[in-house]
Formats: C-alpha cells, sequence, structure tokens
C-alpha cells in the first residue's frame, strides 16, 4: 500500500512541477541545451578546435558557420555546444561533490551533536565568514589555474550550505520517535543515519542542489573567464565568454553567444529549482503568503433591509455570514449572526475556539484578512450607520475612534520596535489634531488611568520590557484614547495568568461605568462572562445557539452546550484546561452536520434533531435558543430518571 | 549601545583568528617548496633559504602558524616579489577603489531592492509584482561578467555615454564627477544580483509581516494604510532585511573581481586575479585576509543595524 501511495506521490509531484508554467519552461530550455550538449560529438559540426586564420570572426549566419565564428576563426556553433559539455560536467560535478561531503557533514553533525557537531560547524562558520569567490580564489591560487582546481574550488566553497542545510534537518530528526524506535529495536547507529535519517533528509539535499547547481555553473564559467578555469585549448562557456572580451568592440557575437547560453541555462535551473522547492517544500511556496488587504472584502449577493433593532442600538449584526476561500471551495466560518449591544451594555460572547466568535468580532470593523476572508452576507449597523455599505475613509474614521479594539495577546499586538509612548501617541494623533507634546500628554494620563505606575517613565518602555499584565493595560489605554462608545475586546485576559486576569477584569468594568461605553467581550470562558457582562450570546460552529441575560443564563442554561460550558468553569478564569472535559470538539468550520451542529456531542440528541435547520426560537422576552429540546428541570429530571 | 557594540567588537577576535588560520592552512597546502612559490621561480638557492628562515617554513605548522599570525600583527604581509613592494602597501591601495566600488554598488541594491520588495509585496500579483519578479528572475540568472560586457556595448561603445574602463580619466580626470561617470557602469552592475536577492527577502518578509498581529492593530488605530505599509510593515521588515544586506555584501565584494576586471577598475579583486596568473602567493594571502576581514566588518555593521532597529535584540 505504501509503495502505490509512494508511486502516487510522485505521480502528483511531477504533475504539480509541470502545473507550474515557468518551471515547465525550465524544465524544456534544460532539457533542450542538455541534450544538443549531449550529441554534440555525434551532430555534423566542425572541429571545435580547428583555427582558420581567413575566416576570422565571421558573423553569425555566414556561410557553413552559423553561428560565426570567433578571432582564430573556430566554429563558435560547434565550440559552444563543447563548451556547454565541458560547463555542465564541471558544474554538475561540482554540485555533486558539495552534496556528498557537504550533506555527509551535515549528517555525523546533526546526529552526533555534542563537541563533535559545534567542532564542525564552528569549521563550516569560519568558512563561510569569506566572502564566497574569494576562497576559490584563494584555493585556485594555491593549486594554480585550470578547470579540475576551479572545479574543486568552487565544490569546496558551496560545502557550507549543504552542510548547514542538512544539519538542520537531521537535527529534527534525530529527535523523532521513530529514530528512538530504531534504536530500541538495536539497530546501529550507522545504520539508524543511513537507512532512517538519509532517506528523509534527501528532499532537502535535492532542494539544496537545486538551488546551489545554478550558481555553480556560473561560478565556474566565472573563473574561466578570469582564466583562472578552463585552459586552452580546452574551452567551457566562461572561457568562450572570456575570449569574446578582447574583440568585444569589432565582434561583439564571439562574447555575447556564449553569455547568451550561460544566462538561459542558470535561468531554465532556477526556474526548475524554483518549482522543485515548490512541490517538496510547499511551505515555501511564494503564494501561500496571500497579502490581507486593509479591510475585509464584501461580497454580498443582496444588501438585507436594515433590521428594526438597528435604530436604538450601538451595535446591531443581522444575518451576518463571513466565509473562506480555500482554493475553490467557500467555507462558512459563521452563517447569519444576529446580535445588538445596546448602550453602555456589555455583551458576552462565549464559545469554544474556532466556534466562530473571533470571526464574528473583527468581520465588525472589516478586520477579517482578505484574502482569504470575505463578508458574504447580511449587514452591520453601529449607531445606525450601515458599515458594510461605508467607504474605506469612514470605516478609518471610525476605527480607534468610536469603535476600538482590545486584542488577545498583547505581547504579539503591539508592535515590537516602537516605544509604547510612540504607539499611544500615533492612536490619540490618528483621531485627534494634536501636536505631539500635547499627545504626549495626554498618552501619560491614559496610562494612568489604567493604573500603570511611573507613567512618563513608561512611555519610554518597548513591550517587550513590559510584564503581560502592563501590556494589556497599554492595550486597554490606546482603545480608551479617543473615547470609544464601543470597545471590541477578544479574548483580552486570556493569555494573562490568573490573578491578572482579575485585575484586567475589574479595570475593564470600571472603566466601562465611568466611561460610559458598550462592550462586545468575546472569550470562551464563561468565569470571565459572569464578572463582567450584561447579556450573554453563546456561539457554536458559527451560529448563536442561545441568548439572553447573563445571570439568567447561567442560573438556568437552556441549551446544552451551553449548560456543559457553565459546568466546565469552577473557578473564575480556569477555564482553559476544563473546556476539553466536554468530550469531542466542534465540527471543523465548513462541516457541520445537517440539523443541530452540536447533536453528535449532545446527550439528548434524538433522530428529530438530525433532519433540517433548527431555528433560534424566543424562550420568553429576553432570551432565545436554538435547540428542539431546551433544558430545563423538569426534563432533565426524566432523562436522568 | 555602547555595550553591545564592544561586545560584538570582541566577538570578532575568534572570527578573525579563524580567518587566518583557514587562509594560512590553505596556503600550506601549496604543492611543491612554499619558499619557490613566494619567490617566484626565478629566486636565488640564497633567497629561498633566507625566507625560510623568515617564515620558519622549516618548523612544524603550529609555530609556523603563530610566526606568520605575529608578522601580520605587526603589519608585516610580506613583500610581493612580482611588484617587488610590501604586500600591505599595494592591497590597502587597492582596497580603497574596492570599497568604493562595492560600497556603491551595496548602497544602490539595498535602495532598490527594498524598494523593489515592498512595492511588489504591496501590490501582490499585480503588474509591478511581476516585472519586480521578472527583473529579479533575470538578475540572478545573468552573469554579472556577462551584464557587464553588454553595458559596454551598449552605453560605452554604442551610445558612447559613459566610459567603459578605469576609475578616473587619463588625461583631465580624477574628480569626483569623473569618478562617478566611471562607476556608474561597473557599480550598477555589481548590484544586480543583490538588489535580486535583497527584493526577493523584502518581499517575503513584507508579506510575512502583513500578516502580524501588530499590523491588525495598526489597522485597528485607523491608521491610513500608507502609514501601516511603509511605517509599522516596512520597519518591522527591515529587520528581516537587514542581516541579508550585510551577507549580500560578501556577494558584492567577491562579485568585484569579476567586474574590476570587465572594468579595469584598480581594485583588489583585479589585483587577485593579475596576482593569481603571477602566482604571487603573499600578494593573493595579503588580498584574501584584508576583503575577508572587511566582510566581518560589513556584517558587524548590518548586526548593529539591526540592533538599533529591533531593541529586542540590543542585549
Ligand atoms: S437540538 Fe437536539 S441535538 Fe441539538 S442541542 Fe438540542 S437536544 Fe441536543
Amino acid at each position: 500500500m505504501s509503495s502505490s501511495a509512494a508511486s502516487q506521490g510522485r505521480v502528483s509531484a511531477l504533475g504539480l512541477l509541470l502545473n507550474n508554467r515557468l518551471a515547465t519552461a525550465g524544465l524544456v530550455v534544460l532539457v533542450t541545451i542538455l541534450l544538443l550538449a549531449l550529441i554534440a560529438p555525434l551532430l555534423p559540426l566542425l572541429d571545435p578546435n580547428a583555427t582558420s586564420p581567413a575566416n576570422r570572426l565571421l558573423p553569425p549566419l555566414s556561410d557553413g558557420h552559423l553561428l560565426g565564428t570567433d578571432a582564430l576563426g573556430r566554429d563558435l556553433l560547434s565550440r559552444l555546444l563543447h563548451g556547454a559539455r565541458v560547463s555542465i560536467a564541471v558544474g554538475v560535478s561540482a554540485t555533486l561533490i558539495a552534496a556528498f561531503f557537504g550533506s555527509l557533514i551535515g549528517l555525523l553533525s546533526g546526529y552526533a551533536r555534542g563537541w563533535a557537531d559545534s567542532l564542525m560547524m564552528r569549521g563550516i562558520d569560519m568558512l563561510m565568514a569569506f566572502p564566497y569567490i574569494l576562497l576559490a580564489l584563494a584555493i585556485v591560487a594555491v593549486l594554480g589555474p585550470g578547470l579540475i582546481n576551479a572545479l574543486y574550488a568552487i565544490a569546496l566553497i558551496n560545502i557550507p550550505f549543504f552542510a548547514r542545510n542538512i544539519r538542520g534537518v537531521t537535527l529534527g530528526l534525530a529527535r523523532r520517535e521513530f529514530i528512538d524506535a530504531a534504536r530500541l529495536s538495536g539497530k546501529s547507529r550507522a545504520a539508524i543515519l543511513f537507512t532512517e535519517i538519509l532517506p528523509n533528509v534527501l528532499p532537502i539535499i535535492v532542494i539544496t542542489m537545486s538551488t546551489t547547481i545554478g550558481w555553480m555553473i556560473l561560478e565556474t564559467a566565472g573563473l574561466s573567464f578570469l582564466g583562472l578555469g578552463a585552459q586552452p585549448p580546452q574551452a567551457d562557456l566562461g572561457s568562450m565568454l572570456g575570449d569574446g572580451r578582447s574583440v568585444l568592440f569589432n565582434a561583439p557575437h564571439v562574447a555575447i553567444i556564449p553569455g547568451v547560453l550561460i544566462f538561459l541555462l542558470v535561468m531554465s535551473i532556477n526556474l526548475l529549482g524554483d518549482g522543485i522547492r515548490d512541490v517538496l517544500d510547499p511551505r515555501l511556496k511564494s503564494g501561500a503568503l496571500a497579502r490581507p488587504m486593509a479591510r475585509t472584502a464584501v461580497e454580498r449577493e443582496s444588501v438585507p433591509e436594515k433590521p428594526a433593532t438597528a435604530k436604538d442600538a450601538v451595535l446591531s449584526l443581522s444575518g451576518l455570514r463571513t466565509a473562506f476561500g480555500l482554493g475553490q471551495r467557500q467555507i462558512e466560518a459563521i452563517s447569519g449572526i444576529d446580535l445588538h449591544i445596546g448602550r453602555q451594555e456589555c455583551l458576552g460572547l462565549v464559545g469554544e475556539s474556532g466556534s466562530g466568535k473571533s470571526i464574528t468580532a473583527m468581520s465588525i470593523m472589516g478586520l477579517v484578512p482578505t484574502p482569504p476572508g470575505r463578508i458574504v452576507g447580511g449587514s452591520i449597523y453601529f449607531q445606525g450607520e450601515d458599515l458594510l455599505e461605508a467607504n474605506d475613509r469612514r470605516i478609518r474614521e471610525l476605527r480607534g475612534g468610536p469603535v476600538s479594539h482590545v486584542f488577545q495577546d498583547p505581547l504579539t499586538t503591539l508592535h515590537p520596535l516602537f516605544t509604547v509612548g510612540d504607539q499611544l501617541v500615533e492612536a490619540i494623533r490618528a483621531h485627534q489634531p494634536l501636536r505631539r507634546p500635547q499627545a504626549e500628554k495626554k498618552a501619560e494620563e491614559l496610562l494612568e488611568l489604567v493604573r500603570i505606575p511611573n507613567p512618563r517613565r513608561r512611555l519610554q518602555a518597548y513591550p517587550h520590557e513590559l510584564s503581560g499584565g502592563m501590556r494589556q493595560r497599554v492595550c486597554i489605554a490606546m482603545a480608551l484614547a479617543n473615547d470609544a462608545e464601543l470597545i471590541i475586546a477578544d479574548e483580552p485576559t486570556t493569555a494573562l495568568d490568573v490573578t491578572v486576569q482579575a485585575q484586567i477584569l475589574m479595570l475593564m468594568n470600571k472603566l466601562r461605568h465611568e466611561k460610559e461605553t458598550s462592550i462586545l467581550f468575546i472569550t470562551h470562558d464563561f468565569g470571565v462572562i459572569s464578572a463582567l457582562s450584561d447579556r450573554v450570546a453563546v456561539m457554536y460552529a458559527g451560529q448563536i445557539v442561545e441568548s439572553g441575560p447573563t445571570k439568567e443564563v447561567l442560573e438556568s442554561p437552556a441549551h446544552p452546550y451551553t449548560r456543559k460550558l457553565i459546568d466546565c468553569v469552577p473557578v473564575l478564569g480556569q477555564g482553559d484546561r476544563q473546556l476539553d472535559a466536554i468530550e469531542g470538539g466542534p465540527p471543523a468550520t465548513g462541516e457541520r452536520p445537517p440539523g443541530c451542529a452540536f447533536a453528535p456531542r449532545c446527550a439528548f440528541a434524538r433522530d428529530a434533531c438530525k433532519r433540517g435547520e433548527i431555528a433560534l426560537q424566543p424562550l420568553d422576552a429576553e432570551r432565545e435558543v436554538r435547540c428542539l429540546f431546551p433544558l430545563d428541570v423538569k426534563r432533565e429530571a426524566l432523562v436522568h430518571a | 549601545m555602547a555595550a553591545y557594540i564592544l561586545k560584538r567588537l570582541l566577538a570578532l577576535v575568534p572570527v578573525l583568528l579563524g580567518l587566518t588560520l583557514i587562509v594560512f592552512l590553505i596556503m600550506a597546502a601549496i604543492p611543491g617548496d612554499p619558499a619557490t612559490a613566494i619567490l617566484g621561480s626565478y629566486a636565488t638557492p640564497e633567497n629561498v633559504e633566507r625566507l625560510n628562515q623568515q617564515l620558519g617554513l622549516n618548523r612544524p605548522l603550529p609555530e609556523q602558524y603563530l610566526l606568520w599570525l605575529g608578522n601580520l600583527l605587526e603589519g608585516d604581509f610580506g613583500r610581493s616579489y612580482s611588484l617587488n613592494r610590501p604586500v600591505l602597501d599595494e592591497v590597502l591601495e587597492r582596497f580603497s577603489a574596492t570599497l568604493i566600488l562595492a560600497g556603491s554598488a551595496l548602497i544602490l541594491a539595498s535602495i532598490f531592492g527594498l524598494l523593489a520588495g515592498i512595492v511588489s509585496a504591496v501590490r501582490q500579483f499585480g503588474w509591478t509584482d511581476r516585472i519586480v519578479t521578472f527583473f529579479v528572475l533575470i538578475g540572478l540568472s545573468t552573469p554579472s561578467f556577462f551584464l557587464g560586457l553588454l553595458l559596454i556595448l551598449v552605453f560605452a561603445v554604442n551610445l558612447g555615454l559613459l566610459p567603459a574602463s578605469g576609475m578616473y580619466a587619463i588625461y583631465g580626470g580624477g574628480d569626483l564627477p569623473d569618478l562617478l561617470r566611471h562607476l556608474l557602469l561597473p557599480a550598477v552592475t555589481l548590484a544586480v544580483v543583490a538588489t535580486g536577492v535583497i527584493a526577493r527577502l523584502t518581499r517575503t518578509a513584507m508579506l510575512e509581516v502583513l500578516r502580524q498581529d501588530y499590523i491588525r492593530t495598526a489597522r485597528a488605530k485607523g491608521l491610513s494604510e500608507r502609514r501601516v505599509v511603509y511605517l509599522h510593515a516596512a520597519k518591522a521588515a527591515l529587520v528581516a532585511v537587514v542581516p541579508v544586506i550585510g551577507i549580500q555584501a560578501g556577494f558584492v565584494l567577491g562579485g568585484a573581481v569579476y567586474i574590476e576586471t570587465v572594468f579595469q577598475w584598480p581594485g583588489i579583486g583585479a589585483m587577485l586575479v593579475k596576482a593569481i596568473s603571477t602566482r604571487d602567493i603573499l600578494l593573493v594571502q595579503g588580498g584574501v585576509l584584508v576583503v575577508a576581514a572587511s566582510y566581518v566588518l560589513f556584517n558587524l555593521a548590518a548586526d548593529v543595524a539591526q540592533s538599533s532597529l529591533d531593541p529586542r535584540l540590543r542585549r
């Protein structure tokens, strides 16, 4: 089975390679040059070394000399193909030598570790401390000019690249379980190295070869060009170029022809190498990293009517759907979210990771990265204003102004290269026409507001110089900088330890009442919710499954999932580990089963649950639940009986 | 910062010692009698004997190395037999010309590489991106010595705009504009490959950085996209690119060997090529040592620049 899988893998790898148009072009050019060079002795060519003073420097397309002749009247076409043979042979040999010794050093060094490893790596570092080609020159100087010596020199200076790459991979592999298993089964160290590790390292060796072979051909050609490689009458492409240089002014073709061939050779190898790398190591694929745009794309099929809640609510989402394009597939991360937040209200949005709660929060101000994300349906109103129809400038005005954010991990959300003060001042000046000293003053006040001792000095600090709690206080200060009316807080306490969590929550609660802001508070932790929010909405698999006043939901949850979430949280702020107590996990995005998404994990699931969509139904004036059989005390007693 | 620089300077000592050791070992591998190799094939037996004494060539290798190192530290790099002058004088004179060429190439490469990389990341998959990617590919595949010849053909021979060789005009030159005119073609040629590498890396670094959380924060603050990209993202990308610029210094210094030969620039690279063909071993040794040491300093400068950009590295 494994062999068929492997051969299939190979076929698809080749297929992938051919899919890449540039790599294919490279392959075609390379194969053509290789073939021509290979069969050059069989072709009806003139003797590459036969001089003919009468026919000096004939231009291309002359009679009998397709590419013309050089200064000694030798046929350029014949010399070109023979020269290419030499250049390619030398480049390939140098690559093989460098790959062999370099990989060997890398394997041994990575596998041996300890002093042998550091000794070898210091040696490699020393070699790499030289400018690349200079070392080759020194070696040629000692051995004397000549093609074989140039080959050795070029091979030697490329050994470090192989040694380093292979060592890195070997180090990683040597720690893996299958190596331990092999060791326990009594295999010798050498056997493990060559039967277990080497096959796994091979792709890296191939990748490194594909990146270096172009260089090696270039550099050997370079040495020959300088007269330090191929010596007459032997010629490679480099020495032909060198010959052409002396007649550059009156017969440029003598130099241009071999130069173009070197260029084609190296370029085709580079193209092919890039293609091979993309196939063997998809992580490096250039296209994999798409640049996120400034704002989430909005691609709604229809613009829904303004919902009734939009009028008095600070924030109102209705039917919001955000999707991610994965290749050809489009996966909906949230499907039809309805939410509203009143003035000075704090709404807690709760759910496990992957439930779509952060996507919901980030959709509001268009902070979901596009590509791959985009908003495909629904509407978002902020104080009656349609955000999905607003232009980019308006969104920029709102961001960090009336609507501000606090994110999860303050270490990654603050810019590491700017001081806290600079970042605060920047936030202030983006929305207020203040001069820098005034803004600095304001920044200092903000830090004081969030209880950071010694605020003036702290302004000079870089984020990494502060503790996690301090950093999050800075982020909160930043969110308050322009008197926000809505703060979107995405797991603001998750990255902090428990005591700090409690402090931050208290601070937020206090400031929210002082500043009269509304908050959308996203968390996976019901313990945190109870401390802060007035109402709560529970999300599961991209949908809201229950909402209502926090107290009521906590006391008598109606959805079985809510029940589980609450049961998981014995103590404030320790929800993280406990959440795993719900056996199973949420369905992968886009693989939501028909009917109730929670059914596979639900103790009360019946057949009816797995049949069609289940709507969010009102329980009473303030509560809603998406469950056919909402919990109540009576029924629970029934089931347990 | 001063303490950091001092620490880095101290860390240079073992690296420089390593350089000398490698150069020494390579030279020790000279086939045949080293004294004859150093003095050339016309040396008299007396001279050979004197040199053997002087360099301790009959003694064991470690002793030879220490003796040689001691001489180096006193500034005695030996005497070039082909030029009949002290190696160090010649090398330093040539090195200043190389520094002008390599330095300008590196500056050109940094400026254009960074610009091209940033623009190409910002316009990812757009036309600018494709054009930049295309030129990077061409640049990385063209042998610099061939490109040099082409540029000479076009700009010096056909258009007659710029001089094809040398550092100054033979008659009436010698001032700065004259130098710049002579510098332009070789510096551009030398910069092409490094520009390509830097552009490629800058593009990748920018794309990486633009996905970071702090960029989302910058956007959430309501900053203009220009500020987000060209200040917040570019500064972070620069931190990743600066060490690469340091490494490119090595390729530029090495590439100068070709370019100086093509443009007859009176630098150390052209000197080395000549010294190798005349088998002037001491001259090669001195040249290699000085260039390698300067590369180490370029890398140090890159390190210092990087840590001045990134406070997390200043420790
Ligand atoms: S609808 Fe059915 S399966 Fe879903 S939560 Fe309710 S009882 Fe469980």
